[in-house]
């Protein structure tokens, strides 16, 4: 193989392909910004698909919020440093109606998101708050809400996966509950089958027709249906259409354990839309040097075809935690791969985790992590921002439990969004 | 294999008007379901006696499951206890003879490292032949031959004929061994709380089921307390103050590959991380010896592991950069003898057989201290005085007879559930824990028929019989994929299995605590956005959650 060096030119690199790192992608290509995008899609690839805002404030009690703006007034007032308690409630509205609205031009689309959090199911039979769901997964919050009769369906062979678990654990709740379990038409052979294949299956009008066939037979009274997410990978709005208008009633993902579908089909879009958006994708690959200078900085990287580098003029890094590399574990203190950041951080090993796993509190170590201004620029030593050009964005920040608050998504898509902004505020395009 | 409804004890809930407490009855009562409780029942079994064996948690929970697994060839305790070693030579012989399914032969080695004491070293060889303890002389660089992971700076060598023994099999297969012979009944999570005497006899003991809550009371005509660190307090529960125990926390950590083939000893006076032993697929580092006040709810700190990696890699240097999956802690019971103190290293590890004479009891006996290697010593040493004691002349026959290896006890040995999975070449039978192959027919064997199986079995027991959640992901992913198939079994109708996975991942946390850097943090930021975020574990309401048992 030819490898000759490739060398790109960017307004904005953005380092990482998170949730952050898609948002900040979507908001830059909407600005007209020259986007250069590298890293690995992360924690992406284990989303339920839902979209949480604020689902719970304050941990400790384990409030769950009905109303996410609310428990953003109350976590503004609580944790000041919190990333969502510095990006003003007009700022979040328009991220989200930004990104929702790009996500479905591309080919996922998500409700519109309210002044209310949606009550959704999880496959264990438990409910949470979340701010928007994929469409393809709306349907479970209405039945839910109005505890209608539905029929939940999973199929032989998909492990980890039990609606007689989620029944078991919301029939005192909702008694209009019932379950079946069918073969998987083109996949009974008798072995393990995974949510992916079958979701590229039921791409296949007659993969659909068969399989709606054999749901009509188990239908009964039942208003509405759920099922594990499978929906389709790249046309999920179409197959879900197409299978209910099959089926003649309302129909509704449940989420899988990872690695699921509903993270598949925004990695793939991002990975197979976003260039013809205008983006400079470098996918999967991870950043090995950053150099910063007054002019913004320069990355270097090695893909299968050889050396990349990218020189930009500004610089957002969307790195995330532990599983996505951004932040790392020593045996005595936790630091920031790339730039070597100061870490916000407990002090020592002992304090990281409290004693017991699900301690309502939340572990302090979930809150360490790089400390930024209010323009999101990541603080050195001396609490000055590094650099005017480089920000943050994502669960990278300190001050936040995106697992137990609920927030994930909110934090992601909020903090890129005004890490946009200021990016676009020192290009000179406001 | 005897069902447990073909069992022979009594049990009569409506015998006695005056309380509906439910009532066992048994020739012996035995207390405590680590290797020496299992050991006695298949001891008194073997010679025709009938027992009931009671554990206020389950099997192993004490120092029996919080162990390196190693079956000394008493090289460790060749200078400070001749006793012990000899013991450990002659029951190390017996145990790879007669339970070989339990064990692996690796042989171990002792190793010095430059700052340690050469005249230590020197009198090794003559104190193991004292105690008839083979040991061979190897040149450095031979040994560095044999286990490349040691250090380059070990300047003296001998290999001894240590091995590794599977703790938990050992003690399934006991009990699977009594239940088969007569009968006799495992119940765990049962707790002594009293003892009714009338003149020089205990007539019955006084339990409580500490997952129900319910109390029951057993009948016996002899009772056993081999309790382990807690036979201090169950022996006062029968106003006995004889029994003596001095309390040694222990903590090791579990690194995710094999580091080494052998046993690898430090060869010096005993202390933190100086003792490697291969454990299958992985190896444990240990232990470190710290007096504690009481011997319940001790977990292993951020501090103990730090000291047994930093002394395990003066020994073997790639443990400073090793991934450790898992620690984990047990309580040593040391029998004292006089004044001892410190930190218990220097306490015998002899066994403690007390028959409660000077108290003026003569149906309970006090089986403690010793080590696993001698469990079965210890067990003939108890069923000698309990059989005299009921007129019983039927002579041990522990030292002869093989422990039987039950289909239903076997997959606690790592690799044993990917062999059995490929030669049965059944695509239908689904693996629910990846890391280590268990498949969904495992799982229905141990429910339904390993000991100790219940109408009320938890992941964690099923952990306890298994390899289910010993791996890299430390149940994060199993826990999901056998919670949800007990649920698609009917197993689960309720609430109940989401409490089990809580709890089975609680437990799991407790050793992952210690050892979470590098890659096992990111594993456990995983874990917690499946069983948080995903499922919602954490915010489960109250009535889902069962009291915990072990509020430490």
């Amino acid at each position: 193989m030819i490898q000759e060096p490739r060398h790109h030119k960017a307004q904005l690199a953005v380092i990482g392909s998170g949730m952050a790192g898609l948002a900040a992608s979507v908001f830059a290509l909407g600005r007209g910004i020259a986007t250069a995008q590298v890293g690995n899609t992360g924690a992406v690839a284990y989303t339920t698909g839902y979209l949480d805002l604020l689902g719970c404030h304050p941990v400790a009690t384990g409030t769950l919020l009905e109303d996410p703006w609310a428990g953003l007034d109350a976590l503004r007032g609580d944790e000041p440093r919190h990333p969502l308690a510095r990006v003003v409630d007009e700022d979040i509205r328009a991220a989200f109606s930004e990104f929702i609205g790009v996500l479905g031009r591309l080919g996922v689309r998500y409700s519109e998101p309210g002044e209310q959090n949606l009550r959704v199911l999880s496959p264990a039979g438990t409910v949470k708050p979340t701010f928007s769901v994929p469409m393809t997964m709306l349907a479970g919050a209405q039945a839910y809400a109005g505890r209608q009769r539905c029929l939940l369906l999973d199929f032989r062979g998909l492990k980890g996966f039990s609606v007689r678990q989620v029944a078991a654990n919301l029939i005192a709740d909702w008694p209009a509950l019932s379950t079946d379990r069918l073969p998987f038409p083109g996949l009974e052979a008798g072995g393990e089958i995974y949510p992916e294949v079958m979701a590229r299956a039921l791409e296949v009008p007659e993969t659909r027709e068969r399989l709606a066939e054999r749901i009509r037979t188990v239908l009964g009274d039942a208003e509405v249906l759920g099922l594990p997410a499978i929906l389709g990978v790249h046309a999920p709005d179409h197959v879900h259409a197409e299978l209910q208008r099959l089926i003649g009633v309302p129909l509704f993902e449940i989420p899988t354990m990872p690695p699921a579908v509903p993270g598949t089909r925004l990695r793939e879009m991002f990975e197979q839309r976003f260039p013809a958006e205008g983006l400079a994708l470098v996918p999967q690959q991870k950043v090995q040097r950053l150099e910063l200078g007054d002019g913004g900085g320069r990355l270097s990287l090695r893909d299968s075809y050889g050396d990349v580098t990218i020189e930009a003029e500004t610089l957002i890094l969307a790195t995330g935690r532990f599983l996505s590399g951004g932040l790392q574990a020593q045996v005595d203190s936790i630091r920031e791969t790339l730039l070597g950041l100061p870490v916000a951080q407990p002090d020592g090993r002992g304090a990281w985790y409290r004693e017991q796993y699900m301690d309502p509190r939340g572990h302090p170590v979930n809150r360490a992590g790089v400390e930024a201004d209010e323009q999101f620029r990541p603080l050195d030593t001396n609490g000055q921002p590094l650099s005017p050009r480089l920000f943050a964005a994502g669960i990278l920040l300190a001050n936040q439990d995106w697992i137990r608050q609920r927030c994930g998504a909110g934090v992601a898509v909020a903090t890129a969004y005004r890490a946009v902004q200021e990016v676009a505020r020192v290009l000179g395009l406001e | 294999m005897t069902s447990k409804a073909q069992s022979s004890f009594q049990s009569n809930s409506a015998s006695n008007s005056a309380s509906r407490e439910p009532i066992h009855e048994t020739e012996v009562l035995i207390i405590g379901g680590g290797a020496t409780g299992c050991g006695v029942m298949r001891d008194l079994a073997l010679r025709g006696i009938q027992c009931l064996l009671i554990d206020q948690k389950d099997l192993n929970a004490g120092a029996s499951g919080g162990n390196h697994g190693l079956l000394h060839s008493g090289g460790r305790y060749v200078s400070g206890d001749a006793e012990t070693a000899a013991e450990c030579r002659v029951e190390g012989d017996i145990l790879k003879r007669l339970a070989p399914q339990c064990i692996e032969d690796t042989g171990g080695l002792f190793v010095a490292v430059e700052g340690d004491d050469p005249a230590y070293a020197e009198r090794f060889p003559g104190l193991c032949a004292a105690a008839g303890i083979p040991c061979e002389t190897l040149t450095p660089a031979a040994a560095r031959r044999l286990e490349p992971a040691l250090s380059e700076r070990v300047f003296a060598a001998y290999a001894v004929p240590d091995a590794t023994i599977d703790p938990f099999r050992v003690t399934l297969e006991n009990v699977n061994h009594a239940r088969e012979l007569n009968g006799s009944v495992y119940l765990p999570h049962t707790q002594v709380i009293g003892f009714e005497r009338h003149g020089d006899a205990i007539t019955e003991a006084r339990c409580r089921n500490n997952r129900t809550g319910e109390t029951v009371r057993i009948r016996a005509r002899q009772f056993v307390n081999a309790a382990g660190a807690w036979a201090m307090r169950v022996a006062r529960l029968a106003g006995c103050d004889d029994v003596h125990v001095f309390y040694s926390k222990g903590t090791l950590a579990i690194t995710n590959t094999r580091i080494s083939n052998r046993v690898i000893n430090r060869l010096r006076p005993p202390g933190d991380g100086d003792i490697l032993v291969p454990g299958g697929t992985v190896s444990l580092l240990g232990t470190t010896s710290d007096a504690v006040d009481d011997p319940d709810g001790v977990r292993p700190t951020v501090e103990e592991i730090d000291r047994n990696v930093t002394q395990g890699a003066v020994m073997v240097p790639a443990l400073a950069h090793a991934r450790f999956m898992r620690a984990f802690s047990g309580v040593r019971p040391l029998v004292q003898s006089g004044g001892g103190a410190g930190d218990g290293r220097s306490i015998t590890r002899g066994l403690a057989l007390i028959d409660h004479v000077s108290q003026g009891l003569s149906n309970l006996t006090t089986i403690t201290g010793g080590k696993l290697t001698t469990y079965r010593l210890m067990a003939e040493k108890a069923g000698d005085l309990v059989a005299g004691r009921m007129g019983n002349s039927t002579p041990c026959r522990t030292a002869e007879v093989p422990l039987e290896s039950a289909p239903a006890c076997q997959w606690t040995e790592p690799g044993r559930a990917p062999r059995y999975w490929y030669d049965r070449n059944n695509p239908g039978d689904m693996i629910l824990c990846e890391c280590e192959m268990v498949p969904q027919s495992a799982v229905d064997e141990i429910v339904q028929c390993a000991p100790g199986a219940e109408a009320d079995m938890t992941l964690q027991a099923i952990g306890l019989r298994s390899r289910v959640g010993k791996g890299p992901c430390q149940g994060a992913f199993c826990s999901i994929r056998i919670a949800s198939y007990l649920y698609d079994r009917g197993f689960y109708q309720d609430h109940a299995g989401l409490s089990h996975m809580r709890e089975f991942v609680d437990e799991r946390f407790r050793g992952l605590r210690p050892v979470l850097w590098g890659e096992q943090m990111a594993q456990m930021e995983l874990s917690e956005a499946l069983h948080c975020g995903l499922m919602g574990l954490d915010l489960l309401h109250d009535e889902a959650t069962t009291a915990a048992e072990d509020k430490s």
